[in-house]
């Protein structure tokens, strides 16, 4: 059988939901984007479960999407539209969360 | 009344233990954590609106992290709990604590740092692309966020977490690509006799292999990687087999580990000495048998002094929860240290199996592309490295890391410094112990920029 994945489908988010999926839907404002998440997710997974990317390397290397989850790494942060940082694997995602994720803006230089 | 400040940095298995042995002691010890809740990666906690039941999560370790989780709950009365709280600085007797954006130091008479564990990660080209996680990132996305990292995932890698992750992916419901492993089968039986120290633990892991066989789960042991594939996002891993056949695997994530690494800068910031431990080929903190280190007042306990697992970590929490209650003048009695000692035996042979079993691959840094990302936080190459050695003459890791900034980043090192160190050592052809260690910087993870510092 031949793997069918749908690698361009833009609703079609990195990560796949395996259950649990009656929890209260949240939304938040991605890049202007209105997006649907659910109560419980962190903001990671609020991101890649409708996205395929969270920041891009200040170092021309393209985008990124996180890699330890455990707050280690520090490869996911992501910015509110106020400027202010975010760790997304440990910050709870929640109703009218406003989130930065492309041309990082940082504080004060808005 | 006031007793002495004894605090435990980590709310996991060790953590957990320490503060129950402080307690019994009728101390009130500080508990930091930079968890939401306790129970460390291992057994980390569930949102509370998820209810999957405990089995679901933690599989044949329930009644493990039931029972830690309870004895926490336990606990909360008689400790100070902070939770979401980063121990970020040991500095002349005071651990440094970073809560929101509020820093305070807290004087301490004795410290036990329970900090646990990372992946232990060999880069390989590809790897920043969006959908490769660590192992250990790819089991919290499930177990903590009923997610998968992909619909079709890769997990590459070495240890007994690539065989368990696997398992639990399949078991939830999602196609696993391939389990391609860099240990050779031969390995697994050389290491049986010191597996067998732990029957148990060896028929778990028999279990997930033979599980994965019988569903059909493509797995490859003795696989040299070659890269992580794609443009924007994984789509495909490449490896070598163990004839040395060209193989790619069409996936749209990887999960990615080498067993684990000690978390030890807050040992290193403490001014503990650390010794080469060849069989994990890194540098760790100096431990007595109890957990003391070096340094007067300070003790380690569980995965953050050394990879021995969940259920070591308990007995080596209690273990220096006794050691620094003895050193505090505190009366503990001999044959309880005693049986501690005596049931950690099997499990440090256990290691020892383990080491062998799925050894840390070493031998790929020398092959490594020079324009690979070894550093994915400031995107510094491995051929970056390679020239601190040949033409600027670093002789060592931290000479290096001041040349090229490898390990200066925001992970500071977590996730290159073991392979930056063996790049580092095959460039110079000397032995790994020869090129040092990273030394750990305060703070051990970025603080905001508008940290506010109390008293």
């Amino acid at each position: 059988m031949k793997p069918n994945l749908k690698q361009d489908d833009p609703d079609r988010g990195l990560f796949r939901r395996v259950g649990k999926t009656a929890r209260r839907p949240i939304r938040l404002d991605v890049d202007g984007a209105a997006t649907e998440a659910l109560a419980g997710d962190t903001l990671l997974v609020a991101l890649l479960a409708n996205g395929v990317r969270l920041r891009d390397s200040e170092f021309g290397d393209g985008a990124r999407a996180g890699f330890c989850l455990m707050g280690a790494c520090q490869d996911c942060w992501v910015w509110t539209a106020d400027g202010g940082r975010l760790r997304a694997c440990t910050t709870p995602a929640t109703e009218g969360m406003s989130i930065v994720t492309r041309g990082a803006v940082w504080p004060g230089r808005r | 009344m006031a007793g002495p400040t004894v605090i435990v940095v980590g709310a996991g298995p060790a953590g957990t233990r320490a503060a129950a042995r402080l307690v019994e002691a009728g101390l009130r010890p500080l508990v930091v954590d930079e968890g939401r809740q306790n129970g460390g990666q291992i057994y980390r906690r569930q949102p509370e609106n998820f209810g999957r039941k405990s089995s679901e999560l933690y599989g044949f370790e329930a009644a493990k992290a039931e029972a830690l989780h309870r004895n926490f709950e336990m606990l909360r009365p008689h400790i100070e709990y902070r939770s979401e709280t980063l121990a970020w600085n040991v500095y002349d007797g005071a651990l440094h604590l970073l809560h929101g954006e509020r820093s305070e130091a807290v004087r301490f008479d004795a410290l036990i740092l329970a900090s646990g564990a990372t992946d232990r990660i060999m880069p390989l080209p590809g790897w920043t692309l969006p959908g490769t996680y660590s192992l250990g990132g790819a089991q919290i996305a499930l177990k903590a966020q009923a997610c998968a990292i992909g619909a079709r995932p890769v997990f590459l890698g070495t240890g007994p977490l690539l065989y368990l992750v696997a398992y639990q992916y399949a078991k939830a419901g999602i196609e696993v690509g391939a389990v391609l492993d860099t240990s050779r089968f031969s390995r697994r039986i050389a290491a049986l006799p010191a597996l067998s120290a732990r029957p148990g633990m060896l028929a778990k892991g028999l279990y997930y292999s033979l599980w994965l066989a019988r569903h059909g789960v493509r797995v490859l042991t003795g696989v040299t990687p070659v890269a992580i594939v794609g443009e924007t996002r994984v789509t495909g891993v490449a490896v070598r087999d163990k004839r040395g056949r060209a193989r790619e695997y069409v996936c749209d994530a990887v999960g990615l580990g080498y067993g684990l690494r000690s978390e030890t800068q807050l040992a290193d910031l403490a001014r503990c000495r650390f010794v080469f431990d060849k069989l994990a080929r890194q540098w760790l903190p100096e431990t007595d048998a109890d957990g003391r280190t070096s340094t007067l007042g300070v003790y380690l306990a569980g995965d953050g002094a050394r990879i021995v697992g969940a259920d070591a970590a308990e007995l080596g929490g209690r273990l220096a929860a006794c050691a620094a209650l003895t050193d505090l003048g505190r009366a503990v009695p001999a044959a309880e240290i005693g049986q501690l000692r005596d049931a950690l035996r099997p499990m440090l042979r256990f290691r020892q199996g383990l080491e062998k079993a799925f050894a840390w691959p070493a031998n790929l840094a020398a092959d490594l592309p020079d324009d690979m990302l070894l550093c994915r936080c400031e995107a510094i190459t491995a051929g970056e490295l390679r020239r601190t050695a040949t033409e600027l003459g670093a002789p060592e890791v931290n000479r290096a890391k001041a040349f090229s900034r490898i390990g200066m980043g925001r992970c500071q090192g977590r996730f290159c410094g073991l392979a930056a160190a063996e790049i580092l050592a095959a460039t110079l052809s000397v032995p790994i112990d020869q090129v040092g260690r990273l030394r750990g910087q305060a703070p051990v993870k970025p603080l905001p920029i508008a940290t506010e510092c109390g008293a």
